[in-house]
């Protein structure tokens, strides 16, 4: 664990130490801040030593991107043409994982859908935080009724059951994969939208807003200098647990038969292929997409989870 | 208590209207439109000219909508080209079987995840902890049709115990309970995972309360806390998180009765994405935000019995 421990704290720390960095410059006159760098590098070790589960997390997570995207161009597989003559092979040394129905290696064919559904999990995650932290703030800045209409929206969406709305838009706009990503979104930004706004209503009244005010600054410079990046550690958790559920839902999607056309695939439409045919007996195309999602979701959520309590611990020490 | 009331029932009828206002938009956003998707591809320019004016589709966009809100009111959800038939007929036979599906297995995941939070907080980091949290984090990562699917296997195929298929259910509960039992426990078990990890870490919260402090230091025995204070204030912040949750419930329902053959109202709506039958899938969007919305309001109201500071803190 210790030899992974610098290297993976490092690339654990951004989102949560691009919010403490920004926090002295947004904070003019803002107390004694003696947090210097170094010391904030050694919290960042050690709250990554108290987070093992969610460095863990990370590693999986950055493993599993590679195989997805760097073990294609070491693997080669093709995944285009069907090939009946090596239809639902079992595994061997040629194809370790096996053949699919249509005679594809299921190895190359694991990574091919691990691309679809990681590249729909980041989009999700980035595009909805995005979205959610503009509707949010301007509904917290403004206020009034506004504010009360923007917040009613997201009550609306939030009580439609969510996988009835993401197939009702990807019926009416046909699925592809930036129709899945906009279906997807549409009910994803709901939560970054009011954690932000309650964010933003408690931080609005501080002083420093005030001040920043007084000197005459603008109603977006004061959103995105002063309040967005105060908001930015809760944030940073929430798209972190909406990629672990956006993976999710486009595995839900894809049971309904809401995908991407074949020859490209995803670990759900796999996974939903997997079951049929498991029926027939051929358990390699049901189990290794499902262990790849199981993963997946678990090194995203343990993620979360370890930001989340290292955001807590920031707040505690404020 | 009656002034919270009211203000938080204008606020579920002021959600809905504004789902209705989504839903008419999306009814007006489909491909070649409304009268398209019954006619067909192949109908005549003629054709498609007639229906839009019987159907009112040339009238203003916010006339329709008026009419269609007040049909709307009236009961009349449209009609099904499909299955010929209005769909108000077709959700009174196939919403109950749903909310008894997603009903039972909602309160059995509360009384299972209950006891199971409060277990796990108070014997917080220990091993029988560590091990049921990290069985709910590898549950909660699992797709609902990957649970389902376990459970088929397992009970279904190799332990021929429970039928794999729900097809035949619509004679009520009691004859077929068997049918019912996997269904159920899928959809109980993602619950479950919600639940207790909420659980667990609003009873550890509340452990490190004073009051807990001050319970303990004149003599109360740790069991007696546990059960009297902190399990009533743990209790009322689920509560709230129960009706948070109500979408996902429904929207797991919607895998669960696909994979299981289930009769209910998501296999209905998946039925009619197949078949591109709008007025169906429109309507029962609307009933199972209906359903959220109550199921909500019923949440917040047993939020509200439970802890008096809500009454007066909004009101």
């Amino acid at each position: 664990m210790s030899a992974l421990d610098p290297q993976l704290s490092g690339g654990l720390a951004v989102p949560g130490a691009d919010s403490v960095v920004t926090l002295p410059a947004v904070q003019p006159g803002g107390g004694a801040d003696s947090r210097l760098p170094a010391r904030r590098v050694r919290l960042i070790r050690s709250a990554a030593w108290q987070n093992r589960l969610a460095v863990v997390g990370l590693a999986i997570l950055v493993l599993l991107t590679l195989f997805c995207f760097v073990g294609p161009l070491i693997y080669h597989t093709d995944q285009v043409s069907a090939n009946l003559a090596l239809e639902n092979l079992a595994p061997s040394a040629a194809h370790p994982l096996g053949t699919s129905a249509q005679g594809r290696d299921e190895l190359g064919r694991l990574m091919l859908g691990g691309q679809s559904t990681l590249e729909v999990g980041f989009a999700v995650a980035i595009v909805a935080t995005l979205f959610g932290m503009v509707w949010g703030a301007i509904a917290g800045y403004v206020g009034g009724f506004v504010d009360a209409v923007m917040m009613r929206v997201v009550d609306a969406v939030l009580a439609i059951p969510f996988l009835f709305f993401i197939v009702l838009l990807a019926e009416i706009l046909r699925p592809n994969l930036i129709v899945i990503v906009i279906s997807i979104t549409a009910v994803s930004w709901l939560s970054t939208a009011r954690l932000v706004r309650g964010e933003v209503l408690s931080l609005r009244t501080r002083e420093y807003v005030a001040a920043s005010k007084s000197f005459g600054a603008r109603h977006w410079y004061v959103i995105f200098r002063h309040l967005t990046p105060n908001v930015l550690g809760v944030v940073a958790v929430n798209a972190t647990l909406k990629m672990a559920d956006a993976i999710l839902a486009y595995a839900g999607m894809a049971f309904l038969g809401l995908s991407i056309p074949p020859p490209a695939t995803s670990w759900g439409d796999m996974l939903t292929n997997g079951i049929n045919q498991y029926y027939n007996g051929y358990w390699w195309q049901l189990w290794p997409a499902a262990v790849a999602i199981v993963l997946i979701v678990l090194s995203v959520n343990l993620v979360g989870d370890g930001l989340h309590d290292m955001v807590e611990r920031r707040l505690e020490r404020h | 208590m009656t002034g919270y009331l009211v203000r938080r029932l204008l606020q579920a009828v002021v959600v809905m209207l504004i789902v209705s206002v989504i839903v008419f938009i999306l009814l007006h956003a489909l491909p070649g439109g409304l009268v398209r998707a019954q006619l067909g591809p192949k109908a005549s320019t003629f054709q498609v000219h007639q229906l839009e004016v019987t159907e009112g589709l040339l009238k203003p966009l916010p006339v329709q909508y008026l009419i269609w809100l007040v049909n709307l009111l009236k009961g009349n959800l449209g009609f099904s080209y499909h299955y010929n038939q209005t769909v108000a007929s077709l959700l009174t036979r196939y919403v109950p079987r749903t909310l008894l599906l997603a009903g039972i297995s909602t309160v059995l995941a509360i009384g299972i995840a209950i006891p199971m939070g409060i277990w796990q907080g108070f014997r917080r980091n220990r091993v029988d902890d560590h091990v049921l949290s990290a069985t709910m984090l590898i549950l909660y990562a699992m797709p609902a049709y990957l649970l389902g699917i376990i459970g088929i296997i397992v009970l279904s195929l190799d332990f021929p115990l429970f039928p794999s298929t729900a097809t035949n259910y619509g004679a009520g509960f009691g004859t077929d309970v068997a049918v019912l039992i996997l269904p159920i426990g899928t959809l109980m078990l993602g619950n479950i995972t919600y639940y207790s990890r909420y659980m667990r870490s609003s009873v550890i919260d509340n452990l490190l309360e004073d009051y807990v402090r001050t319970a303990r230091a004149v003599g109360n025995a740790p069991r007696r806390v546990l059960l009297n204070h902190v399990l009533r204030n743990s209790m009322s912040s689920t509560m709230t998180m129960i009706g948070l949750t109500l979408p996902y419930v429904l929207s797991g329902a919607l895998i669960i009765e696909e994979l299981f053959n289930f009769p209910g109202v998501g296999l209905l709506f998946w039925n009619a994405t197949q078949t591109r039958d709008y007025p169906v899938l429109l309507g029962v969007v609307l009933i199972v935000t209906l359903a959220v919305v109550v199921g909500s309001l019923i949440a917040d109201l047993g939020y509200a019995l439970l802890d008096p500071r809500v009454r007066y803190v909004r009101s």
